[in-house]
């Protein structure tokens, strides 16, 4: 029950902020914040030794049971390392944004109550074992992306990147969706362990390709991959903090995660191993490439975390063939899912340093563009040695950690030439050499972001801010993921134990019964010299000369036609085919008319109505039991009818709402004459209330003009009036002429008093037997209430200004 | 255009209790006989209306000084708040609970959690209803 609620803990921490911002004002709000995620990471840090060992802790709270929907927090050593990384990074993020944000000049309620919102969403993800809770914490995730990207929202550009992020990502979540509830078919549960379990019946359906498919979507257009990593470029107006947290540390792993939990029971198909092979290293490939292209640091590390994302997407891609072959072959398939998960830990705590130093940059100098770096290095000898370290990690140099897992990368793709189902021992062939060449351009962006930041003639008095060094508090997060970064060069076999092995264990659960069977033993050095250490040195050496010659071939980049670019695609989709000629369709009905769109809507709603009446061959008249027409009724009907007419026909406005509020009270004394007090109380004081606002209103208008001709006869108003009219008499008619079913009012009768405890059976209604109706109504209602209040109260003048 | 309706004004002072307590009588009665919280909003808020009606907006702020944006969202609250009383006692969401207590003067009373939530209803009503008229009215 507590493990299901602390991946609430963030939301309900979030309600708090706004008070804190408000109230204590000279503390910086983050503070607050921390505690949350150093409360969480030490609280899952419990379950290190129980998941270590390759058990498992589920607790489960029942949501909506009916439909099997429920929240469950399943900790296996996959989700435990993501919680971790969720909330051992989020921790540093938020100590970091400490110091970025300045506590008098930005709405930081409005930030962590989005950041606590993702850290909820980001840790529902990766515990939820029912697939409809997982949906619904995935869109949650985008929700507050989109709102993060969109934190500085006087700003075009982050208005772009977070609508952008936004459209791509919920788009994938929907076609995940659909993924979800094809497999819910097939199986019968929406338990994805449950699913796992019956896995190898699953693969026959004929469905399982579809969801296959559509659940890689989901993934993809999460984790960036190609093409749909159009997003994450533009998702770096966010502040820094949040690009570090959730556009490299987390949610854009989100993805990585979905396709690792997902392996056991896709992993059989050869269209996975394709896919996810294939696209991780065009991805690799295209990220690494494009990122020499860019000029902004966020834009060189948005474009290296593309391509490390292929990177791990393809290992994971090669770690499902284990599930297709044995003997020798297996172990060094099951090498990829290992690699997997220790690159995805390694790139972790390298790119969050990286951002956090571009961050710094930026946040020190007032620019990020790298051509107007250079230079920094005497000036901010810190930040400058942990970028350093951060690159050569994620060039693959020793002593990092990512020279071991980029060791173990090229062992995997090496391996894929030697499996030969599949068509793989024909294409094979070309894994190896594109993962090879998109190593090297990951070398040369690495050397190209430190260096050309850090080093060279730097013009540093045509800074927009005099640089100096960031202060401490600013410098204590990307420190510590620094030194992760080396210590887990030096103790990576007690990382594997502790958290790859049991995570492994989730991805191939079939391989192995105990994370003690995994006999993989990281070294930098195996003894001799293998065919990965000379493709590295190959890397280098070739990675340096085009280093070294960046500047004469760079221009290369300008020779890709720059009309043919996939964010045009998007551009194309989104503002032709949707804004402009959808809208120009739109803008051919909705004109802005309330008029009209009242005649829109009652017309078609009784055209619908009578023709299914007729259709259906529904209509009934029939007046069995009903009771005479009384001399005083007619008078009243004569009443209603001479009021109606005067409210249309009246010429001024005042004679009007008086006619109106004629009608409304005699429609109440109708309510009394058919005992129903009730109704006919609630009717008076409302048509007391709308009267009273109607002159309110009509205060304001100008004066009406008398007509001089008499007012036009439309055919299409009075057609629309006419059908409403013969539809509400024709449904009544037929309603009290044909009793198909009882009456529920009998059952209302028994239970009222023993059940709801009470007498009027109009209220108890209302408050009890369709209590739900009443609190969307008030909701309704509320929301109605509030957004006059804000039409008039915070509507602009015609120059923009606030009134 | 400022008149000085004594007669409106005068009637107005006294009416306005007695409507407020009717409204006050019907919330009340509601569970038993013709009322409830819908009801008993409206009329209390066309009881405020009629002090508007016979005075004039600031003053009636003046008199009754609320901010009645706050009170929807006290009202939304105490409704949601009921309805999810019950999932801590492991029944299903708006599940009610009554029961019959002695209570002092007023004899065999039925207490009921359905009346609060009826209580957030009357102040959504009374709150929506006065929003609108109150920004409809100040405007300018």
């Amino acid at each position: 029950m507590f493990q299901v609620l602390c991946i609430f803990i963030p939301l309900l921490a979030a309600l708090f902020m706004p008070f804190f911002f408000k109230k204590v004002s000279t503390i910086h709000t983050g503070w607050f914040v921390l505690v949350v995620p150093i409360f969480l990471v030490s609280y899952y840090a419990l379950f290190i030794p129980t998941v270590s060992k390759g058990d498992s802790v589920i607790a489960q709270l029942d949501w909506i049971p009916s439909l099997g929907i429920s929240f469950v927090s399943y900790l296996d050593g996959l989700s435990l390392l993501f919680s971790l990384l969720i909330s051992g990074i989020g921790a540093l993020v938020v100590l970091y944004s400490i110091f970025y944000l300045d506590r008098t000049k930005e709405q930081l309620h409005n930030f962590y109550i989005y950041l606590l919102m993702f850290m909820c969403a980001m840790l529902g993800v990766v515990q939820s074992d029912n697939m409809m809770t997982l949906y619904l914490f995935w869109e949650l995730t985008s929700i507050s992306s989109f709102l993060l990207i969109g934190y500085w929202n006087n700003r075009d550009k982050s208005r772009f990147g977070a609508l952008k992020s936004m459209m791509i990502t919920v788009a994938g979540g929907m076609m995940m969706l659909g993924g979800f509830v094809l497999l819910s078919i097939m199986g019968d549960t929406f338990s994805i362990r449950e699913l796992i379990s019956q896995a190898p019946e699953l693969s026959t359906n004929d469905l399982f390709v579809v969801a296959l498919v559509l659940i890689l979507l989901g993934a993809f257009t999460k984790s960036a991959q190609f093409p749909f990593y159009i997003w994450l470029p533009d998702a770096m107006e966010a502040p820094t903090p949040v690009s570090a947290y959730l556009h490299s540390a987390t949610m854009v792993k989100a993805g990585l995660y979905l396709v690792a939990r997902f392996t056991p029971i896709f992993a059989v198909s050869e269209i996975w191993i394709w896919l996810v092979t294939g696209i991780g290293l065009l991805t690799l490939f295209w990220g690494s490439f494009f990122a020499l292209k860019q000029r902004d640091l966020k834009g060189i590390l948005a474009f290296s975390t593309v391509s490390q994302l292929g990177l791990i997407m393809s290992l994971l891609g090669v770690g499902a063939i284990a599930f297709h072959v044995d003997g020798a072959q297996e172990t060094i398939f099951k090498y990829a899912a290992f690699a997997a998960i220790f690159h995805l830990i390694n790139h972790a705590t390298f790119k969050g340093s990286l951002f956090m130093i571009a961050g710094i940059v930026d946040h020190e100098t007032g620019t990020r563009d790298i051509r107007k770096l250079g230079g920094l290095m005497s000036i901010m000898p810190v930040s400058f040695t942990v970028a350093l370290i951060g690159s050569f990690s994620m060039a693959g140099l020793p002593p990092f950690n990512g020279f071991l897992s980029k060791e173990m990368f090229l062992t995997a793709v090496l391996s894929i030439t030697e499996f030969d189902l599949f068509n793989f021992s024909t294409w094979g062939v070309l894994f190896p050499i594109i993962a090879w060449i998109a190593s090297v351009f990951t070398f040369i962006y690495s050397f190209y972001f430190v260096f050309h930041t850090f080093t060279g003639k730097g013009k540093i008095d045509q800074l927009p801010h005099k640089p100096h060094e960031a202060p401490m508090g600013m410098l204590v997060s990307p420190v510590i993921l620094a030194g992760l970064v080396v210590a887990l060069f030096f103790i990576p076999n007690m990382i594997a134990d502790t958290f790859i092995k049991p995570a492994v264990m989730a991805v191939q659960p079939f391989l192995y019964s105990s994370p003690d069977q995994i006999d993989i033993h990281v070294a930098a050095w195996h003894g001799h010299i293998t065919t990965e250490l000379k493709m590295t040195a190959g890397i280098i050496v070739l990675g340096l000369a085009l280093f070294l010659t960046l500047s004469r071939w760079q221009k290369i980049y300008s020779l890709f036609p720059s009309k043919l670019t996939l964010n045009n695609l998007y551009d194309f989709i989104i503002y032709d085919l949707f804004d402009r000629w959808a809208g120009r369709l739109s803008g051919l009905y909705m004109t802005g008319s309330i008029r009209r769109y009242l005649s829109y809507m009652l017309g078609s709603i009784s055209i619908i109505v009578i023709a299914t009446l007729f259709m259906q061959d529904a209509f009934r008249m029939n007046f069995d039991g009903a009771s005479p027409i009384r001399i005083y009724q007619v008078i009243l009907i004569i009443v209603l009818v001479i009021g109606t007419i005067t409210t249309v026909f009246a010429k001024s406005r005042i004679t009007s709402i008086v006619a109106l509020g004629l009608v409304g009270y005699t429609v109440s004394l109708f309510f009394i004459m058919f005992n129903a007090p009730d109704l006919a109380l609630t009717q008076l004081v409302i048509e007391t209330i709308s009267v009273a606002l109607f002159l309110l209103a009509f205060y304001h208008l100008p004066k009406l003009k008398k007509e001089k001709e008499r007012t036009q006869f439309r055919f299409g108003r009075a057609f629309v009036s006419i059908a409403v009219g013969a539809m509400v008499t024709l449904v009544a008619l037929s309603a009290h002429s044909q009793k198909l079913i009882p009456s529920i009012s009998e059952y209302y009768k028994e239970t009222v008093y023993s059940l709801a405890g009470g007498g009027n059976i109009v209220n108890v209604i209302l408050v009890d037997y369709r209590g739900f109706d009443t609190l969307f109504e008030i909701a309704v209602l509320s929301i109605a209430g509030i957004a006059i209040f804000g039409m008039i109260k915070l509507r602009l003048s015609k120059k923009g200004e606030k009134l | 255009m400022k008149t000085n309706d004594v007669i409106i004004q005068f009637t107005a002072k006294i009416v306005f209790f007695m409507i407020f307590f009717y409204a006050v009588h019907i919330f009340f009665a509601g569970h038993y006989t013709p009322g409830g919280g819908f009801v008993g909003g409206l009329v209390t808020a066309s009881a405020i209306v009629l002090l508007i009606v016979a005075f004039d907006l600031k003053t009636v702020q003046t008199i009754l000084p609320i901010n009645y944006i706050y009170m929807v969202a006290i009202g939304l609250i105490l409704a949601l708040g009921t309805a999810a009383i019950s999932m801590f006692t492991g029944k299903p969401f708006f599940t009610h609970f009554f029961d019959y207590f002695n209570l002092p003067i007023l004899g065999k009373t039925s207490l009921h959690t359905a009346a609060l939530f009826d209580l957030g209803v009357y102040l959504v009503v009374v709150g929506v209803t006065m929003t609108i008229i109150q920004t409809i009215g100040e405007d300018e």
